[in-house]
């Protein structure tokens, strides 16, 4: 089937109509991207003599960050950039996906009045703005005042120093407690939308609640797992509120990639350097972007089909 | 809109627009103060004897000028990354508080100006140019020029609790450590009698910034003999008085439990050092005069109601009697932090006039009544304060400053690196000095550094 355009103004107005937005997107979008770019390519700083003066160095600023003599060490790029990837690996995939999947096929079972509840819990999770939960969860786990070692002290089991012993899984459990509301809520949906008798068939045979997941649930909702771990891979990749909670430390141990570029850009002032981090964080997303939309691309193929 | 009124209109608009600026001038002052916070005593001069004499003085020279204070909670690096985006982006205070050591790398970046470039010839007509001695001048200034006022120059010594000496069976009156050795050796005797105790604080660590490195490593590397740089301006990047300087750390907070390890690690660390040393769990604390005269002062946050009693202080002692910078037996270092003034000030008349206010005679002598300081000023008196006067006849002489160079405040941050990966016990004091090794090189080119070992 062929689609057919039609227009509601002609292509003059329409463009007349598109261009404050695109106007707002060059200035603020496409500009800034470019100069980033060009950044890169400098030793541009904030302090110090490079800052007047910035010279043209070239790729020196890349082959700096993946200079294998220092690649591994911590508060490197490399460092950065493995932590960066079992996070995501961890909180994203395994954590906020899989914990997402789990609650909402528990939630099919309950009855509604709980579901709504439940829904309503993990979703304020979700809706709390960054900094307010950051802070929460500091609050939370301060060794001296935090509330969890207050309970643990109460019930005279020995206290913890997580923010300092454990940084990284505080960070990862922080970020899988603040993203499965949104694969929660997802995978919701996508199993409301497969219709009830399918299940009331399967129980009519006898399934067990597994084997109603795995041979009903789980492959009527495979392209809503494929989106949904496109997008929470993508925004784990880029969160930076782990700051809040360990500020990218003790010793570089939780700085992510945004944490690593905020740090050269804005803490040391080295802008070419940091650009040029930011240029490689670009790219990393607009791989992901690319596979998210292609993806997109076959499912529209699939429904004009 | 008829024509009569819209004439109206614009006369009314027309005339305030020139009346505005003959009459009413805005002012902004920014420091890290807060009234009942940190820097109180700083931020209540300001407030009640600075900008009322001020607005005062200017209104009987016909000129209608608010001043306002912005004041700023955050931290010491945080105020700085504050001011370099506000100056690089020509937004921010008028007259803004300023530490003496990042003037270089500000001024080599275009975003401070010297004092006569920013406000004109009546900045040399200054009356008070000939009450500050040119020691006190180079505070502020780089390549023979002044780009602010400082409000006064410090020295660091060891401040020691004394009831958590007695404890432990030292005199506190006569206490002197006259090597590193005496030094850990009354910190042990002191954990030994409080096991909860962290008897020692040298500041290490990058969360404490700056405070690391002037505090902490600057008052145990000039114990070696050594320096962060040579006699010829060259960065020292391997020596034994760096490794001697890290082994000091690994002693204290790593083998011996000396120190509070978690305070150089957590991002408010330094103010828990502060509430240590209040608490009573840490004896001997390695600080500025503002530890003394600022943070614990009586009635501030960290403040010690019976200070003068509680509190004495000794000079950190060299390595070894003799061993130390230039020689000496005891050794100690001196910055300076004011005010400087915004290159991009709307009103840079107006902004000198209230520096200069502020750094006035009457003013400065005003402000000892609020914080006691050494002022640059010859004509401002040291006040009668104990401390202050006996650390001016012994430290005073023994001082030296950190390099004015450019590049010094990102070596600075390398150093606050190499001892919190000490500290923190993931790397030996090697590896720690091979990376800063490393790192000082990529900053300053291997031609401004020199290894000793």
């Amino acid at each position: 089937m062929k689609k057919k355009n039609f227009s509601l103004l002609s292509h003059r107005a329409g463009a007349a109509f598109l261009a404050p937005a695109a106007a707002l997107v060059g200035v603020f979008v496409l500009l800034p991207f470019f100069w980033v770019i060009v950044v890169s390519f400098t030793n541009r700083t904030l302090l110090g003599k490079t800052a007047l003066n910035p010279e043209f160095v070239g790729l020196a600023n890349y082959f700096q960050l993946f200079d294998p003599a220092t690649f591994f060490t911590r508060g490197q790029f490399g460092f950065s950039l493995i932590l960066t990837t079992q996070f995501v690996l961890l909180s994203a995939l395994v954590g906020q996906a899989l914990l997402g999947l789990l609650l909402a096929w528990l939630m099919q079972t309950i009855p509604p009045a709980l579901k709504r509840i439940v829904e309503t819990a993990v979703i304020a999770a979700w809706i709390l703005p960054e900094v307010v939960i950051g802070f929460a969860w500091f609050a939370f786990l301060d060794y001296d005042n935090g509330t969890l070692n207050m309970i643990l002290r109460g019930l005279g089991l020995p206290a913890g120093d997580f923010l300092l012993q454990q940084p990284f899984w505080v960070i990862v459990i922080f970020n899988t407690w603040r993203g499965a509301a949104f694969s929660m809520m997802l995978f919701n949906s996508a199993f409301a939308s497969i219709p009830p008798s399918y299940f009331q068939a399967a129980d009519v045979a006898g399934a067990s609640s597994w084997q109603k997941f795995r041979d009903i649930g789980l492959p009527l909702i495979r392209g809503h797992v494929v989106t949904d771990l496109i997008l929470s891979t993508m925004w784990t990749f880029n969160v930076f509120t782990p700051f809040i909670l360990t500020n990218g430390g003790p010793s570089y141990r939780t700085e992510l990639l945004s944490i690593y570029n905020y740090r050269i850009a804005f803490r040391e002032f080295d802008f070419g350097k940091g650009a040029a981090v930011g240029v490689i964080i670009m790219l990393i997303n607009l791989v992901f972007a690319l596979i998210y939309l292609s993806f997109g691309r076959k499912k529209a193929k699939a429904v004009e089909e | 809109m008829s024509n009569r009124l819209r004439a109206l209109y614009l006369g009314l608009a027309t005339a305030t627009t020139m009346i505005t600026p003959a009459f009413a001038v805005d002012l902004t002052v920014i420091c890290r103060c807060v009234v009942g916070g940190v820097n109180s005593e700083t931020a209540t001069w300001i407030k009640e004897s600075v900008i009322p004499g001020f607005t005062a003085a200017m209104k009987a020279e016909g000129k209608d000028v608010t001043v306002s204070l912005n004041e700023f909670g955050g931290k010491d690096e945080q105020m700085t990354q504050q001011l370099a985006l506000d100056f690089s982006t020509g937004a921010g205070a008028d007259v803004a508080a300023f530490d003496g050591f990042l003037i270089p790398s500000f001024v080599e970046g275009g975003l401070l100006k010297p004092l006569d470039e920013v406000a004109g010839p009546a900045v040399d007509s200054w009356e008070g140019w000939k009450h500050i001695s040119d020691g006190a001048k180079s505070l502020m200034s780089y390549g023979g020029k002044a780009y602010g006022l400082a409000l006064g120059t410090d020295v660091r010594a060891i401040f020691v609790r004394k009831e958590l000496l007695k404890s432990a069976g030292l005199d506190p009156d006569s206490f002197q450590p006259k090597s590193w050795a005496e030094l850990l050796d009354a910190a042990r005797a002191i954990k030994k009698a409080n096991p909860d105790s962290f008897p020692l604080q040298l500041n290490a660590g990058v969360n404490m910034g700056e405070a690391t490195t002037m505090q902490g490593y600057y008052m145990a590397i000039l114990g070696t003999g050594e320096s962060v740089v040579d006699e010829n301006g060259k960065y020292i990047v391997s020596s034994q008085g760096i490794l001697d300087t890290l082994n000091l750390y690994k002693t204290i907070y790593v083998d011996e439990q000396l120190g509070d390890q978690r305070a150089q690690l957590l991002g408010d660390g330094r103010n828990r050092t502060f509430t240590n040393f209040r608490d009573g769990k840490t004896a001997l604390l390695v600080e500025g005069d503002w530890f003394f005269n600022s943070v614990m002062a009586p009635g501030a946050e960290f403040g010690l109601d019976n200070r003068d009693a509680e509190v004495t202080w000794a000079s950190m002692p060299a390595q070894e009697p003799g061993k130390g910078y230039r020689g000496q037996d005891y050794v100690t270092v001196s910055g300076g932090t004011g005010f400087v003034l915004n290159p991009a000030t709307k009103n840079p008349a107006e902004a000198w006039a209230l520096l200069s206010y502020m750094n006035s005679q009457q003013s400065l002598t005003a402000f000892q009544g609020y914080r006691e300081a050494r002022r640059i000023r010859d004509d401002v008196a040291t006040p009668n304060n104990v401390y202050l006067q006996k650390t001016q006849e012994s430290l005073l002489p023994l001082t030296t400053a950190r390099p004015n160079d450019p590049n010094y405040n990102k070596v600075s941050a390398e150093i606050q690196r190499m001892t919190e990966s000490v500290v923190s016990g993931e790397a030996s004091p090697a590896d720690a000095m091979a990376a800063y090794k490393a790192a000082v090189i990529a900053i300053v080119g291997e031609a401004n550094t020199v290894s000793k070992l």
